[in-house]
């Protein structure tokens, strides 16, 4: 997608951003109530990183192949998929397991994303494994770039809390071995908790992008509830990569607005809110009005309501299915001689 | 005759040149060493990695993530144990995608006992590789096979796990691989020299395609009195009782090598117990939740009123690791002696 040069000072493109903030706090919303109301059996997702989540979905080369870019999400960026177009029926379809769960085939928790025609690889339960996949697909991009071709970048996310596992420092080191920096955003989005457990507990360092000083690592940490600064956080990380070729980590401050999951009763908190926060300096510029406010909320409300009933009416997976695409071109696993 | 380990090189040197092997790597699997057993001298894309199996298999991953060809190696099966979470995902990621992401990949690693490995270059992996749905898992008995299986699991899209056993990477075979030289031409061919390789580049053999199929079973040796199911190193083992009790008049030993322990040759299995009606599992795993305890079962399941003698798992005891001492070593994997009383006990037991 093409944006202003300078995105926040355009009317046009600030409403549009504003507008699928809410898009993705609503369909958040939704998936929460869905949750708690037996319609759904698990919610995890991210209000409270729309600021984020958007800026991240605008700015991805978008396709299918190395001369696109890759990503590696967790489950809290469900907003990224939709700011890269896809519709919020693909995410209540997972809510539900539906057959039609594009993502996963009704296999997979909601926000666990995976679309492969936008190079988006399967998001895990596994908070910390897609620090040790990316640099992978890095290399790929890497080895493309040697050869003087056109490549995009690899943009993995994660948490903080994930980011104690032994796989954000095979990230680091595997990105940044010499002579073969790898083409990698490497993203930390701290809301400053695991599930229950304050980082501050637990976690010594001041900031988790410290670590990659120690390799040499480009590193840069932003206020991820202000749209406009971690947008250009992004795009600083995006650039860089794009044109050197080399990682970089970015560290975002995200608020965590109703909690880890609905393991944790998915309650909102008292956190800044990013869309609230974008909101007031709409308003105060005089871009939008409050009953465009409401309307733009109404229609995502009305957009959210139509998936779900369309999705209603959709059944599960087939039981008969349960053991397909276990291998290649559909293939079944189980007992060999007896399944297949 | 080629050993294992060139077996395995002159594979994956095939790979390289014609099925599209992007890279092989692991950690000394490039130059200089080319592998601590040698399977990765002179190859075109390998390299060496930072020590860290973790990452080893995450980057497998993500290279067949982005449509590369990867041939990863973890050093000793002994330091697999640390990837497993990674395992199961690499074994996940095209069913819990729905198809969109299967993994085309190959993870080789050494396996087993019998090079007086001691407790952390003797561990088996085979009953924790047979748990992990979404991959095939194979091991070869002999260099030919080694060569098949590898050609086989670089043909197959999906991850395939390839167990080599330690203790025969340097045995040589009785079969050559189609297009190998005399053993000498090849030595020189292909071997790197001792000492400075800086400038050495191999001579590669005009070698051919050769499969040994996922999923096919080998019967290396006839026989209608009891079939001993086996893989590995235990195969010759096995193939040398069965010789022995021949020639003192004990009965004719059925040895089936399965070559594939996912998805196993149970038509082979099966027939096996049809015709002889005595069957016995050998590895060299730790006998609790065994991977023979599996197909022990199944034939219970399937075939106990065919059973004319107790069927039987021998395997490996249940203890924290091998000894280094001869005399702990053999206490504790199955050796060729305990083969022969397990398989001598079914062929006695009245039917």
């Amino acid at each position: 997608m093409s944006y202003p040069a300078q995105p926040f000072k355009d009317k046009e493109f600030a409403r549009k951003f504003y507008e699928l903030m809410v898009r993705s706090r609503v369909l958040e919303e939704k998936l929460i109530r869905m949750a708690k109301s037996d319609d759904g059996f698990f919610w995890i997702g991210g209000p409270g990183e729309e600021a984020f989540n958007i800026s991240l979905g605008l700015q991805v080369k978008k396709g299918h192949g190395l001369e696109h870019d890759f990503l590696h999400l967790h489950y809290r960026n469900n907003g990224t998929l939709l700011a890269m177009g896809s519709p919020m029926i693909d995410f209540i379809r997972q809510m539900k397991n539906s057959k039609n769960d594009p993502f996963s085939g009704g296999r997979n928790f909601v926000s666990h994303v995976c679309k492969k025609e936008w190079n988006v690889v399967p998001a895990t339960s596994t908070i910390e494994t897609q620090y040790s996949v990316s640099p992978g697909t890095a290399r790929a991009q890497w080895r493309a770039r040697q050869q003087g071709k056109d490549a995009g970048v690899t943009i993995v996310v994660g948490g903080d809390a994930g980011s104690a596992e032994g796989d954000f420092a095979t990230c680091l080191i595997w990105a940044s071995r010499p002579e073969q920096e790898l083409p990698m955003l490497i993203i930390v989005t701290n809301n400053s908790y695991g599930i229950s457990t304050s980082a501050e507990t637990q976690h010594g360092e001041k900031n988790v992008s410290d670590r990659g000083k120690a390799f040499g690592i480009e590193t840069l940490v932003c206020d991820g509830n202000n749209p406009e600064r971690i947008w250009s956080s992004i795009e600083k990380g995006l650039d860089y990569v794009r044109g050197s070729g080399r990682p970089f980590i970015l560290e975002a401050k995200v608020s965590r607005l109703n909690g880890h999951s609905s393991s944790s009763g998915a309650n909102r908190v008292d956190e800044p809110d990013c869309i609230e926060i974008f909101e007031r300096k709409l308003l105060k510029n005089a871009w939008i009005t409050e009953e465009e406010i409401s309307d733009i909320r109404k229609s995502a409300q009305a957009e959210v309501n139509k998936a779900h009933e369309e999705v209603r009416k959709e059944p599960y997976p087939d039981a008969g299915t349960f053991q397909d695409h276990t291998y290649a071109d559909g293939k079944r696993g189980g007992i060999p001689g007896r399944d297949f | 005759m080629a050993n294992m380990a060139q077996a395995i090189r002159l594979a994956l040197h095939y790979g390289e040149k014609n099925l599209g092997v992007t890279d092989i790597f692991g950690e000394d699997v490039g130059a200089p060493l080319g592998g601590v057993f040698t399977c990765t001298q002179g190859l075109k894309t390998t390299w060496n990695t930072p020590l860290d199996e973790r990452g080893i298999v995450g980057h497998a991953i993500g290279l067949a993530l982005a449509g590369q060809k990867p041939v990863a190696e973890i050093q000793f099966c002994d330091y697999i144990f640390n990837t497993i979470d990674l395992l199961k995902l690499a074994g996940n990621s095209c069913w819990s995608s729905n198809g969109q992401y299967p993994l085309d990949m190959v993870l080789m690693t050494p396996h087993g006992a019998g090079i007086h490995g001691s407790i952390y270059h003797s561990h088996s992996f085979d009953a924790w590789a047979t748990r992990l749905p979404g991959w095939k898992i194979v091991i070869p008995s002999n260099p030919l096979d080694a060569y098949g299986l590898m050609l086989a699991a670089l043909e197959d899209p999906n991850p395939v796990m390839y167990l080599a056993p330690k203790a025969l990477l340097r045995s040589k075979g009785k079969e050559k691989i189609p297009g190998e030289p005399d053993e000498a031409e090849l030595k020189k061919a292909i071997d790197a020299p001792i000492g400075d390789r800086q400038n050495w580049e191999p001579q590669w053999p005009a070698i051919q395609r050769h499969l040994q199929p996922l999923g096919k079973a080998k019967q290396v040796r006839q026989g209608n009195s009891a079939t001993i199911v086996t893989y590995g190193r235990h195969v010759q083992m096995s193939q040398q009782v069965a010789d022995e009790l021949s020639s003192k008049g004990m009965g004719e030993v059925r040895v089936i090598d399965l070559c594939t322990l996912y998805p196993y040759d149970w038509e082979a299995i099966s027939k096996a117990v049809l015709e002889t009606g005595k069957i016995l599992f050998v590895n060299e795993d730790t006998e609790i939740t065994n991977f023979g305890e599996h197909l022990l079962r199944r034939v219970i399941d399937e075939h106990y009123y065919q059973l004319k003698a107790r069927p039987r798992v021998l395997a490996a005891q249940h203890v924290p690791g091998v000894g280094l001492a001869p005399t702990l070593e053999e206490a504790t994997v199955p050796q060729k002696k305990d083969i022969e009383k397990a398989i001598t006990e079914i062929l006695q037991e009245r039917t």
